[in-house]
């Protein structure tokens, strides 16, 4: 691949040679190709926006290039000479730092040594702790950050754990710096500051790579953008030349299209009779440090979105119903009875169950089979002196694998080795086999590809149809407000607001109420 | 506009409050020691204190660097006496005591080593490949020498014998070794990049490995290193005993283990301070002492009161660690 | 090598069984009478009843231990329980005004038993509800646990002379130990009970994702708390054994090291420490593996001091084979067999150990 002739008059590309170029970057996992022939290009003094949606693939193009992934095929050229990087301190060490999406660092030892471990100052063969101190203390103050470098990491705040990890890319001479979602745990103010110090790197002529799910961050920041969409490369573009629109139709591409099918079911909005009793009500339910005091109903064939931030507490809330976090204060009632959840057997023993938005650490148990990932919640219930009968399992597992469409159709696979959508379906598959009344999802399409998205949502759809009672959390406005009947919208770790949802309902009206805490309506 | 922080109130940092309650249960022992029986603070006896335990203070430095990066070694007791047993078989042959004592320590470090590799490179949980060490070191011992051998080697016995006074105090040439492991660990845990790595990796591997830490070679030296350790204290061991036997040090690694949970280091690796390991040890030591001096107490109340002590920092740990979420 | 070897290779029992056979053919080369078995007064004589009835012991042990380490735990008390189980029951029976009635000896061994299971239940309180790491949990009681022991015996070995409790270690029943037959029948009831019921896939999936079990409703506190307990009791039952063996409850001894022979056949039986799927045929063939080579040892003439050594190396041996990232290196380097499998992708390269 050759390096495109420079425009001449060009403004915001001071520099002509990109510092970074991949070209088509393919990357395989067992089973699935994760990136299939990507280029990038990131050039000096340039933010270069990396687009897509859940797994597009941005992830593994940045640890394709960190040397964290293997490259199957492709090339990358780093200053011009082809390299392929051993790791993360590889890659440091040629001026790449990456700041991830978790903050990889570590907690026990002092914010000082997070920032300078690696290139620390020496004093008589050993660490000279002042100089570090005073150093890591220079280094935050340029970023505006003025915390006690002998504090350890962990006493601070994730936002302030963020600045420290860019703080910390920021000491060795980087080159290159690839910021991983940075801002998804940041607050307006903070993510103004990250932009200043992001900024004024740029203008030192470092090439920032950024990653984020905020399309207003996105376009105050970059300079340039690239879009994957399912592990391809759909178009690299300057910002000033791609409107928004343009671009989320490139990011969500044919997903908007399956999505109209679930209209369809959401058209059939059901006729609550006026004494109708909710399967489950919330009082003035809440627990310190985690949801404020709220009130919510959750009546039977009625999908109830919760739509806010990440960090917004909605999370936390579904929690609270499911009695995986216990209440402080306020009352649940199942059916107008009160009735006090509080463990997760109690929940399911009234039939009320929750799909974890972790799936890896809170749904899937990897090593067991498709098979007994499917009745574990079933035999749970039943307890280990009841097994279920072998022909009883065998339906169970053949319905639904049927049902959900499956694949592979297996079984006895172990679900570690299924992908993250089928991964999905079964956890799924886990609730729906013991008949639950109240049906908790959170983030139930996150990280899964398309087609498998539509095919929950619509199943979501069918299920409240049928009369379940569903609430529904994503993190995806759209898929919100295509499903729900009734939207509560959550700031701050509170409920701010909840509105009947509809056609005449937008993804503006609810951004509006999320940014104004409520008080637009 | 600055983030403004002011999350640190001015008192202890809560990472030193383990430590400062072995000090307290240390302080309470002295005192109450003190005050029950005569002599108790002579310096005779604290000197012995030192001079008995010298060994496993060396031991627990050792372990304090696996535990750190959130391992174990159970193999050290073994080692040791496998040292020791390497030590008195090989003086007895006629061998010159300055190539037997740097070859002992070398045993030591060469099974760290290889328990290490087992760890980092093929991915054994530790505490199965330093079982697998200690059976090996062990089986080792009897294959060497199933009988206790007596060390007459002159030079050896001359530097065992070794006696430093000041007035009442003795130290002795173990006294002086451990002494001597115990700064050279504090100054590699705190002013080494390997130390700072040690604690990285028992904060958390993935992150020290991103950071750009040479992990892979720390999480097979901190297994030399207890080797290392475990060799030196056979040493000591010989010293102190003027013989080396098969069996010395038998369950000796769980009084490591013990004195580096009662020095504060939390198992799960990342926190804790190789002095509060040694203060372990002395908690340890006392325990012995005030036993013997109460005369009609019978020597098992010395298990009893370990583990009673153990469950006690144990549940304080655990109480504290679930304050902070 | 042709897909089925492979196949056999992989099977988890491969190794320790080969390992079985290594040691019986070595034996049998050595005293070619070796593998007969004779009888004699009624009762069955040779090694392999020998190797049965010297397992029993560590297979009670172990067997609890394989439960244990299935929820991701670790039980380090089960010598000290051994100890502790002797010391109760012989401690009851030599206090007794009548040593040698049956009655007697059925009470020393519910004593026993009840105390130990106590203990069981003292450990599972530590780990399922004050959440302690497992391995320092029964650590507290793996130190103090002796001193217990010796705390009942006063210091002294204890000596008795009970014949019905006698029985219970070298007696015989159908011409086979009865040490055996309880070891063994306790196993197989267990077995077909984990493996049955529900329980076997429940304490797996609490111990390959503890917190999606509980959010599944799985009553994983109870769960991980119950086989504290059993392991408990097993290790009571093993110190009966024990005590009726040598009619002596020696605190110090008893059980020594039998928290490490335990691990170690629960490991070359191919259960990973770090918990999840778990197989009991597997710790099994590791219990005869590692009782097998202590009789090797001797009948090879070598000191039965080295054992720990040839101990080691089967150890050494057995987890390097299962070890995957050796199998990966072999794969690598050879040419002939089948592509490797791309690496598994890197997103967590330190997998917790312990939750």
């Amino acid at each position: 691949m050759t390096t495109p002739a420079p425009e001449p008059g060009t403004v915001a590309a001071p520099a002509r040679e990109p510092v970074v170029e991949m070209a088509g970057i393919t990357v395989e996992f067992p089973g699935v190709r994760a990136l299939d022939g990507v280029d990038l290009r990131l050039f000096p003094g340039e933010v270069h926006a990396l687009m897509g949606e859940n797994g597009a693939g941005k992830s593994t193009l940045i640890k394709a290039l960190t040397g964290v992934n293997p490259v199957a095929a492709g090339e990358i050229l780093v200053a011009g000479e082809p390299r392929r990087f051993t790791g993360p301190a590889d890659a440091r060490e040629h001026g790449i730092s990456t700041v991830y999406q978790e903050v990889n660092l570590c907690e026990n030892l002092t914010v000082a040594e997070n920032i300078m471990l690696g290139s620390e100052p020496r004093r008589l063969g050993g660490l000279d702790w002042r100089s570090m101190r005073r150093q890591a203390r220079e280094h935050l103050a340029r970023m505006g950050l003025r915390i006690d470098p002998a504090s350890s990491l962990g006493s601070h705040s994730l936002a302030v754990q963020q600045l420290v990890a860019i703080c910390r890319a920021t000491v060795v001479d980087a080159r290159v710096l690839i910021l991983d979602e940075p801002t998804s745990s940041l607050d307006t103010d903070e993510v103004a500051q990250l932009f200043r110090v992001v900024r004024s790197l740029r203008d030192d002529g470092v090439a920032i790579l950024f990653v984020s799910h905020f399309l207003d961050q996105v376009y105050e920041i970059a300079d340039r953008m690239t879009v994957l969409r399912n592990g391809r490369l759909v178009a690299e573009r300057r910002t000033a030349e791609l409107p928004q629109r343009e671009l989320v139709s490139m990011m969500i591409g044919r997903s908007m299209e399956l999505l109209e099918e679930v209209d369809r079911a959401h058209d059939a909005a059901p006729e609550r009779p006026a004494d109708a009793v909710p399967y489950l009500q919330a009082v003035g339910l809440g627990r310190r440090g985690s949801v404020e005091p709220f009130d919510l109903e959750l009546y039977e064939g009625e999908v109830v979105g919760l739509a806010g931030l990440l960090g917004s507490g909605r999370t936390e809330l579904a929690r609270l119903l499911y009695g995986a976090d216990r209440a402080d204060v306020g009352e649940t009632r199942v059916k107008g009875t009160a009735t006090r959840l509080r463990s997760p057997r109690t929940a399911l023993a009234h039939d009320v169950v929750y799909l974890s938005e972790d799936r890896k650490g809170e749904g899937v148990v990897g090593d067991l089979t498709v098979r007994e990932n499917m009745i574990l919640g079933l035999q749970a219930a039943r307890g280990w002196m009841r097994p279920l009968p072998r022909r009883q399992v065998d339906e169970i597992v053949e319905k639904y694998i049927k049902a959900l469409g499956i694949r592979p159709a297996n079984p006895e696979a172990l679900l570690k080795n299924l992908s993250g959508g089928n991964q999905q379906k079964v956890l799924l598959a886990r609730w729906l086999a013991t008949a639950p009344r109240l049906l908790l999802l959170d983030e139930p399409t996150r990280g899964i590809d398309v087609g498998a998205k539509a095919e929950i949502m619509k199943l979501v759809a069918e299920l409240a149809a049928d009369g379940m009672s569903v609430v529904f959390i994503s993190a995806e406005l759209e898929e919100v407000l295509r499903l729900s009947h009734r939207i509560a919208v959550m700031r701050d770790r509170r409920k701010v607001a909840e509105i009947d949802g509809g056609q005449d309902v937008g993804t503006d009206d609810v951004i509006e109420l999320i940014a104004s805490g409520g008080e637009a309506r | 506009m600055d983030v403004a922080i002011a999350q640190r109130p001015v008192r202890l940092d809560r990472r030193y409050l383990p430590v400062v309650g072995t000090l307290v249960v240390l302080g309470l022992m002295l005192t109450v020691g003190g005050t029950r029986y005569d002599n108790f603070l002579s310096p005779a006896v604290l000197s012995n204190l030192l001079i008995n335990n010298a060994h496993l203070l060396v031991l627990a430095v050792g372990m304090t660097f696996v535990i750190l990066t959130g391992g174990i070694d159970l193999s050290v007791g073994a080692v040791l006496a496998l040292s020791s047993v390497v030590t008195a078989s090989l003086l007895q042959a006629g061998w010159p005591a300055a190539v037997v004592l740097p070859l002992a320590v070398l045993v030591g470090s060469v099974i760290g080593l290889a328990m290490g590799v087992m760890v980092h490179v093929f991915g054994v949980q530790p505490f199965v490949a330093t079982l697998a060490g200690m059976f090996f070191a062990r089986g080792l011992c009897f294959l060497i020498a199933p009988e206790s051998i007596p060390i007459r080697d002159e030079a050896f016995v001359s530097l065992a014998s070794l006696s430093l006074y000041s007035g009442p105090w003795r130290v002795t040439a173990g006294v002086l070794v451990a002494l001597v492991v115990v700064a050279l660990a504090w100054w590699v845990l705190h002013l080494t990049q390997l130390g700072r790595t040690v604690y990285a990796i028992g904060g958390s591997e993935q992150s020290a490995l991103l950071m750009g830490l040479h992990v892979a070679r720390t999480k097979v030296l901190v297994y030399v290193i207890s080797g290392t350790c475990a060799g030196i204290a056979g040493l000591q061991f010989a010293m102190f005993s003027r013989s080396g036997y098969a069996l010395t040090g038998v369950a000796m690694e769980l009084d490591a283990i013990a004195a580096v949970v009662i020095g504060g280091t939390l198992l799960t690796g990342g926190t804790g301070f190789v002095l509060g390991s040694a203060l372990g040890v002395l908690v340890l030591g006392l325990i012995q002492t005030i036993i013997t001096f109460e005369g009609t107490l019978s020597s098992w109340w010395t298990k009893i009161v370990i583990g009673v002590l153990l469950l006690v920092f144990v549940v304080l740990q655990r109480a504290l660690s679930l304050r902070k979420t | 090598m042709s897909a089925r070897v492979g196949t056999v290779v992989k099977h988890h029992l491969f190794w320790p069984l080969a390992a079985l056979v290594a040691l019986l053919v070595a034996c049998t080369i050595k005293r070619p009478a070796f593998l007969r078995v004779s009888v004699l007064d009624d009762h069955l004589f040779g090694a392999p009843i020998d190797i049965l009835r010297n397992s029993a012991p560590l297979l009670l042990v172990a067997l609890g231990m394989t439960l244990v380490i299935a929820t991701r735990g670790i039980d380090l008390s089960v010598g000290a329980v051994v100890a502790i189980a002797g010391a109760v029951a012989l401690t009851f029976i030599a206090s007794s005004p009548d040593p040698d009635s049956l009655g007697t000896v059925v009470g020393a061994i519910f004593v026993a038993l009840g105390l130990c299971l106590v203990l069981g239940v003292w450990n599972g309180f530590l780990v399922s509800v004050l959440g302690i790491q497992p391995i320092i949990a029964t650590l507290i009681l793996m130190t103090a646990g002796r001193g217990i022991a010796m705390l009942i015996t006063g210091g002294m070995i204890t000596t008795v002379n009970s014949p019905p409790f006698k029985t219970l270690g070298s007696g015989f029943w159908l011409g086979l130990p009865v040490a055996a037959l309880v070891a063994y029948g306790v196993f197989v009831v267990v077995a077909v009970v984990v493996r049955r019921t529900a329980l076997g896939m429940l304490l797996e999936a609490v111990g390959i994702n503890p917190a999606a079990s509980r959010l599944s409703g799985v009553r994983a506190r109870t769960l991980v708390w119950t086989v504290y307990a059993a392991s408990g009791l097993f290790a009571g039952l093993a110190g009966l054994i024990f005590a009726s063996n040598t009619m002596a409850a020696d605190a110090n001894n008893a059980g020594l090291f039998i928290e490490l022979d335990a691990i170690l056949a629960v490991v070359i039986g191919g259960t990973a420490l770090s918990g999840g799927k778990f197989n009991l045929s597997g710790t099994l063939a590791g219990v005869l593996v590692i009782t097998t080579l202590s009789l090797t040892v001797t009948v090879l003439g070598v000191s039965p001091l080295v054992t720990p050594l040839f101990k080691a190396l089967v150890v050494i041996a057995v987890t390097l084979l299962q070890s995957p990232a050796l199998r990966a290196r072999l794969r690598r380097r050879r040419p002939g067999s089948p592509a490797p499998r791309v690496e598994q992708p890197a997103e967590n390269p330190a997998q917790e150990v312990h939750a």
